[in-house]
């Protein structure tokens, strides 16, 4: 929990999780709506959902699209190992990409040598590709060595759910 | 999917204004009216086209405990070690990847605690060596998909 959500916004953050998890109903005023089952004022609704928005707890209020029905088919996670002091300047020039839609520092192990993941989509094998060769070239020199894992199967997703603490 | 569709698509994944009355803020700047947005937004969700609208949270920031994780799992084993991750609760995205480490799983626990109970209970089930992951900085999250 960030330490700028108070108590009483992060307890009705996670009111508006359990009533929201599904999606907002398509209404005319959605925030009235979301007022009254939060028993709270339309404005203060607004003030939360800014506050939560500003603070990165919500990112957007927002419509997820079905990628695979777009056309995007293909994903890949490049995965790089950049020079640590380089990192900094270079995780958000890779994550300012376009095609870009994860990216993020990760540790290297001994038998994993990548400390930096993007996370790449696309309509065709070869538009990944052109991508993860764009990333290269932003790279240069400081990078050290790089893969990227195609995904061939979805084993299991059912997103990221908010678990009770036990 | 006409023009207003693709449009509306690529709008709304940028979000909904946070302002008293967003269906129309929405509709002025795509030139059509609150009722037509509604109603064409419902029909993307009911299609498929989308899979959701609504407040996008990162469930990290309001608590819990996260990991990116991978298993080098033998051809032979691979749907048997598959069934036993995919039964935890706690896995919630598991992916084949073409790879030695082929099998990549995201867990998500309500502490810290859980996370690396669930890291050696894997290892248990499995016999096999996980290779964690966990984020250290995040530089940039934001699908967006434009049409």
């Amino acid at each position: 929990m960030s330490v700028c959500i108070s108590r009483s916004d992060h307890h009705l953050a996670l009111r508006l999780v359990a009533l929201t998890q599904g999606g907002l109903p398509l209404l005319d005023d959605p925030w009235a709506w979301l007022a009254e089952q939060l028993g709270i004022s339309v404005e203060s609704t607004l003030d939360l959902l800014k506050h939560l928005q500003a603070e990165g707890a919500i990112r957007r209020v927002a419509a997820v699209p079905n990628h695979y029905r777009l056309g995007y088919r293909h994903n890949g996670m490049t995965v790089w190992d950049v020079a640590d002091v380089q990192m900094p300047r270079l995780g958000e020039l890779i994550g300012a990409q376009p095609f870009v839609s994860h990216c993020y520092r990760r540790p290297r192990r001994p038998d994993w040598p990548y400390n930096l993941f993007a996370m790449v989509h696309g309509r065709s094998r070869e538009e990944i590709d052109s991508y993860r060769e764009h990333l290269r070239f932003l790279l240069g020199d400081a990078c050290r060595g790089d893969e990227m894992l195609v995904s061939s199967r979805i084993l299991k997703k059912t997103g990221l759910r908010l678990t009770p603490a036990p | 999917m006409d023009d207003l569709d693709r449009r509306l698509i690529n709008r709304l994944q940028h979000g909904l204004p946070l302002v008293r009355e967003p269906w129309r803020q929405v509709a002025q700047e795509l030139h059509s009216h609150p009722s037509e947005v509604l109603d064409r937004l419902h029909d993307l969700l009911e299609d498929g086209v989308l899979t959701r609208f609504g407040p996008m949270f990162d469930v990290e920031r309001l608590g819990g405990a996260f990991t990116l994780a991978a298993l080098a799992v033998p051809d032979a084993r691979f749907d048997a070690v598959a069934e036993q991750l995919n039964a935890l609760p706690q896995v919630a995205h598991n992916y084949r990847r073409e790879h030695r480490w082929n099998m990549w799983f995201v867990l998500a626990c309500g502490t810290e605690a859980e996370l690396a109970a669930t890291l050696s209970r894997i290892e248990t089930l499995t016999g096999l060596a996980v290779l964690n992951l966990p984020k250290e900085q995040t530089y940039h999250v934001g699908l967006y998909f434009p049409v």
